[in-house]
Order: structure tokens, then sequence, then C-alpha cells
């Protein structure tokens, strides 16, 4: 098919016209912008055929106790720190028990549990609702049961955090990168514009390392297989009483809090 | 038929560069939002969407109202109808086209956008809300432009008009259907998550919608030589008496289940709106302000006396526009971020930015509005005269 001088005009001066406005555009709109960038290297991994973490109430009786795997956790993972608290980004954080639990909640609780400060993160549910609503499968479930990111697919449209039951996911409001203490240089940093949450340190894992806050906590927090029945989560669970975060909502969770007993 | 859009009295241009200097503020405001992010909106981590994602769900009603003169008009042949079917086509093409604005200016990455069709996934809803709205958007131009122009040459329209236009019906209910069902599918939100949800956003829909057209009628019968007929504006009356009423049931219906089953989740949302939360309570002028202008709608739209005089024709449809732009506009996306997952309070209200951004989308809608009517009216007016 052949086209005339008159189409051939029409099309040359489109295409002119997209040149001539395209680059201010993109001048306007994205002023010398880099992608960030990041490698992981290889090593023995650590594998599982469905990763859960365990929560021992028992080995957190101070403030100290968790400050430090909240504090690994955002120096592995470049956490800003931002100054507004409604633009906060929270991997894992203490929160009361009221607040972690308030669908069981009752004001005549014991003043021991009234008293603890709960890890609260991602449960990395085995029917997590911010993989169903997902437009751009951003959002992802792995073989091994971690709900993962890719922070260069999301486009910010924040369904995700809109259908989270735990309120486990942050936004950047704005550019995180100067709120980031120490940077660290095995992790990405995140651009503004996107979502992100805790990933259960699937990078540390990649190289043969426990998730940071599993390795801060001294064995206050349990990482393992829920497949297998021999591992360490498994018989922890077999002999103690353990419960998840909003179970109604049928979505699986896959993070467990001993709260009491022996 | 596009040149009479491109001529007009000095009233019709200065109204016109009026609404570009509005777009004007609007497009600055959106590009320093661009550069900084959407810190700069009224959002946070708990509530997470605010006025863009509000205002859409509006306007997808407005959109999805047009249905209201097609279908009567075309399957249930209420001729009255034929000389303000293309009114309903051609609001309900701008009314998309903000939809789509407001989605777009409420993303993140606003340059991934295609990311939705580049890795589409059909389990999402918001993917089925982009096929359902540009899928609408297409119909409404072709259906619109293609009968308004067989009109201008005394014509019959094109045969295959006629399965798009019976196709146009379903297609308004789904495109609420879907957005109701970007809510109404979340465990996380009590407030949300309502069967009754999609039903309530059509009644919502079928009476702010209309009511709108109402308004415009008249302000096309004072301003311009064409005349939308006064038997017309008495249907859409009807419809948005109805639909009103039907709407205010379907809360009726929600208050019960919330407040006699007396379960937690689903009271603490009605309590922030109306009644504040350990202290918190920005919304509750907005909620009863809107709750007032529903029942005072309600009253002077069923009095003979009132529904058939100008002026408190004008105050009903306009106090019913504004009632459902607050309760679905405002306090319903709004609300259903109250209390967040862990129970607490974080309250939201939209800044002066936001509101820039957010009238100059409303004020492209009113130019498209205003140029598809200019061309409307030119053509009916040539015909007629």
């Amino acid at each position: 098919m052949s086209i005339g001088r008159r189409q051939f005009l029409k099309a040359a001066g489109v295409t002119g016209l997209l040149g001539l406005v395209g680059s201010p555009l993109l001048k306007i709109f994205a002023p010398g912008e880099l992608e960030a960038s990041s490698e992981f290297r290889e090593g023995a991994a650590l594998t599982a055929r469905r990763w859960s973490l365990v929560v021992d109430m028992k080995g957190f009786p101070t403030v100290e106790s968790y400050t430090k795997c909240i504090e690994a956790c955002y120096n592995a993972h470049n956490i800003p720190h931002m100054d507004n608290e409604k633009h906060e980004v929270k991997w894992i954080w203490p929160e009361t028990y009221e607040h972690a639990f308030p669908d069981n909640y009752d004001v005549y609780l014991s003043e021991n549990i009234e008293s603890m400060t709960f890890l609260i993160l991602c449960n990395h549910c085995d029917n997590p609702p911010c993989v169903r609503v997902c437009p751009t499968k951003a959002t992802f479930k792995r073989e091994d049961g971690i709900v993962a990111m890719d922070y260069h697919r999301c486009i910010g449209c924040r369904f995700c955090m809109a259908a989270c039951p735990y309120g486990a996911r942050s936004f950047n409001w704005r550019d995180p990168r100067p709120f980031i203490k120490n940077l660290n240089p095995l992790y990405p940093t995140r651009t503004k514009g996107v979502v992100e949450k805790c990933n259960f340190c699937a990078e540390r894992l990649s190289r043969g390392e426990h998730p940071a806050c599993v390795e801060a906590s001294e064995g206050a927090l349990v990482f393992g297989d829920l497949k297998d029945k021999d591992s360490n989560v498994r018989n922890i669970l077999r002999t103690k009483f353990a419960i998840t975060r909003k179970p109604d909502r049928g979505t699986l969770p896959r993070v467990y809090y001993i709260i009491g007993g022996s | 038929m596009i040149e009479k859009a491109l001529s007009g009295n000095k009233f019709y241009w200065a109204w016109v560069c009026f609404l570009l200097a509005v777009i004007a503020v609007g497009v600055a405001s959106y590009i320093r939002q661009f550069h900084y992010g959407l810190g700069i909106t009224g959002m946070s981590r708990d509530v997470s969407w605010g006025f863009y994602i509000a205002q859409f769900t509006f306007f997808v009603g407005v959109a999805a109202s047009a249905v209201m003169v097609v279908m009567p008009y075309y399957l249930h042949n209420f001729k009255r109808f034929g000389r303000i079917t293309i009114l309903g086509e051609f609001l309900a093409i701008p009314a998309v086209v903000m939809c789509m604005l407001f989605i777009f200016v409420d993303m993140g990455q606003p340059t991934r956008i295609l990311n939705v069709i580049l890795y589409y996934t059909p389990n999402s809803i918001m993917f089925w809300d982009m096929v359902a709205l540009s899928g609408y958007l297409t119909i409404n131009v072709l259906v619109g432009w293609t009968t308004l122009s067989a009109q201008q040459k005394s014509v019959p329209p094109p045969k295959w008009v006629k399965p798009l236009i019976y196709l146009s019906i379903p297609w308004a209910f789904s495109i609420h259907t879907v957005t109701a069902f970007l809510y109404a599918g979340l465990p996380a939100r009590h407030f949300w998550l309502s069967a009754i949800m999609a039903a309530r956003f059509l009644a919502s829909a079928f009476a702010g919608g209309p009511a709108l057209l109402v308004i415009l009628c008249i302000i096309i019968k004072r301003i311009t030589k064409f005349d939308p007929g006064e038997k017309a504006v008495k249907g859409l009356v009807t419809i948005v008496t109805y639909a009103l009423i039907v709407n205010i049931f379907f809360v009726g219906l929600e208050l019960f289940t919330a407040l006699y089953s007396q379960v937690p989740g689903h009271m603490q949302t009605f309590k922030y709106l109306y009644f504040g939360l350990g202290g918190h309570g920005k919304l509750i002028p907005l909620m009863w302000f809107s709750t007032f202008l529903a029942i005072s709608a309600v009253v002077l739209l069923l009095v003979p006396a009132t529904r058939t005089n100008q002026i408190t024709l004008l105050f009903a449809c306009a106090s019913v526009h504004i009632s459902l732009w607050f309760d679905k506009g405002f306090g319903f996306v709004i609300g259903g971020f109250v209390p967040n997952p862990l129970e607490k309070v974080t309250e939201y209200w939209p800044t002066l930015n936001e509101l820039l951004v957010t009238t100059g989308i409303w004020s492209i809608g009113l130019l498209i509005l205003t140029a598809l009517y200019k061309i409307a009216i030119s053509v009916k007016v040539e015909l007629e005269a």
C-alpha cells in the first residue's frame, strides 16, 4: 500500500511535532532521573517450600530487644526515616495488643498482655489480597510463599494498600532517598511513587543468610519451612499455642505469635 | 460538525478562555505534584486514596447515568427523550474522560501506567475497570457522533449503530458495577465489604446524573435557541426522584445491618462519618449537610408544586447532585480508610495543590462538555430552523 503526498506530509508533521514537544516534556517531567540498580551475589541460597515466621513474645521483654530487630531491618533495606508521620515507611514496627489484634481485644485482658509490644510486619499470606488486586503483577507470590514486589513495575495505584487487612504496606509519598540514614549498597533504594513492604529478606535468603530481624532477635524470631514437618517452626507450632492476626479474613497469614504459656 | 464548536459569540469564547485558564493552573499544579510526589496531597499511609479516587468514583456514576435516557428511548420507545439522548451520551464522554484523568493523576508512577496493559492481570478489578471505561468511552463517542451526523444529514443512522446502542445499555451498568467491585471485594475494609455496593452505586448514579442533566437542560433552554422540552425534563425528574429514594433506602439497609448487628467493624466508619471516632470528625459537617440536602430534595421532588416550579426544581436537582457528590465523591472513599486496619484514626483533608489539580480536571470535563453540547445544539437548531 502506498501513501499519498498529503498523507506523508501529515505523518511527517505529527512525527516532527512529537519530536519538538517530546524532549521539553521529558525535561519538565523527569529532570536528571536515574534508575536505581543493584546486583545480588550468588551463594548457597536458603530455600523452603513455605517460609514462615514465629514471633515468640517471651523473647521481647524490653524495648531494646525489639528495637534492634527493627533497626537491623531498616539498615538492611534502606528504609527512610520520614519526618512526616503521614509519609512513614514501615516494614516491621511495634504495636500494642489492642492494635495488632483489634478483633480479639477486650478491656479485661491480663496486664501482662496489655504491656507487651508486638512486632508486626507483612504476613506473607497464603491467600494474599494484595496479589489478587495488583493490576500489573508488581506484587506477586513466590513459590516459597514470599509475597514479593517488583519496585520497577509498580505503577503506584495503591490498590494493594487498600486491600491489605494488616496495614503492612507503605507508599513513597515523596523521594525517600534523602531520608535514608545508612545506605546499604546490597539492596536497592526506592523511588517516589511506589509501594513497598517487608520481603522476608528474599535478597538475604538468596545469599544464604537469615532475615535481618531474625538474626538480630537472638532466637525470639524463628524463621523456617512450614511445609517441612520436622522444621523449627513446625516443632514450635506443634507444642505451643500460637495465634495469627485477623484469621477471619481468609488470608491465611504465615506469621505466628506465641503469647503466653510454656 | 466539529467546526460548530469553533464559532460562537463572545460569551462562548469568554467561557472557553476561563476554562482554559483554570486548566492551565491545574496542569501547573500537576507538574508540581509530579516533581514532589503524591506527598503534596492530603493522603497518607493510612488514608491512601483521597479526593482523586473519590472524584473518579463519582464521575463513573455520572457517565453511567446516560443509560437513563438511552434505555427509555431506544428500548421502551419513550419518544420524549428523543431530544435529549444526545445530551445524555455527550455528558457521558467528558465524565469518562474525567474518570481516566483522575485515575492518572492518582498514580505514583504515571509514566508506567501502560504496565496495566503490558502486564495485563485479569484477576485485578482495575484491569476490568480499564476495559469497561475505555469501552464505554468508545461506544458513546461512536454512537453519539454517528447518530448526530445522520440527523444533520436527515438520513437514518447506519445500521451498525443499533447493536452498539443496545450494547451501551448493559455496558453502562457494568462500568459502575466494576467500580463498586474495586471496593466491595476487599477483605481489609468493612465499610466497603458490602454486597449492596454496586446496587447503591447505580441508584446514586441514576439520581445524580439525571439531576445534572435536568440542570443542563434548563440552562440550555435559557441560553440557546434549543428547547429540550418540558416533557423530557419531566421524565428525567421522575427518574431522579425514584433513584434518589432507592438510594436512600439502600443507605438505610447498610445502616440497619451495621447498627443492629452491632459488629464493631461495620459500625465504626458510620460512627466516624456522622458522629466522629475517638475525637476525630472532620467529615461530620459534610455528611450531615449531604443528608440534609438529600432529604430536602426528596420533599421538593415529591410535592407537585415544587416539582413543577422551575426555581425549586433547579434547587432540588442541585441538592441531589451536591448531596451525592459529598456522599460518594468524598465520604465514601475517605470513610473506608477510617479507622485503619489497626483501628487507629488518621484523618484526611485535601490540600490546595490537590484541589487545583481537581478543578483543572473538572474544567477539562466542562470544556469537552461545552464543545460537544455546542455541536449538538447547533445541529438541532439548524434542523429546526
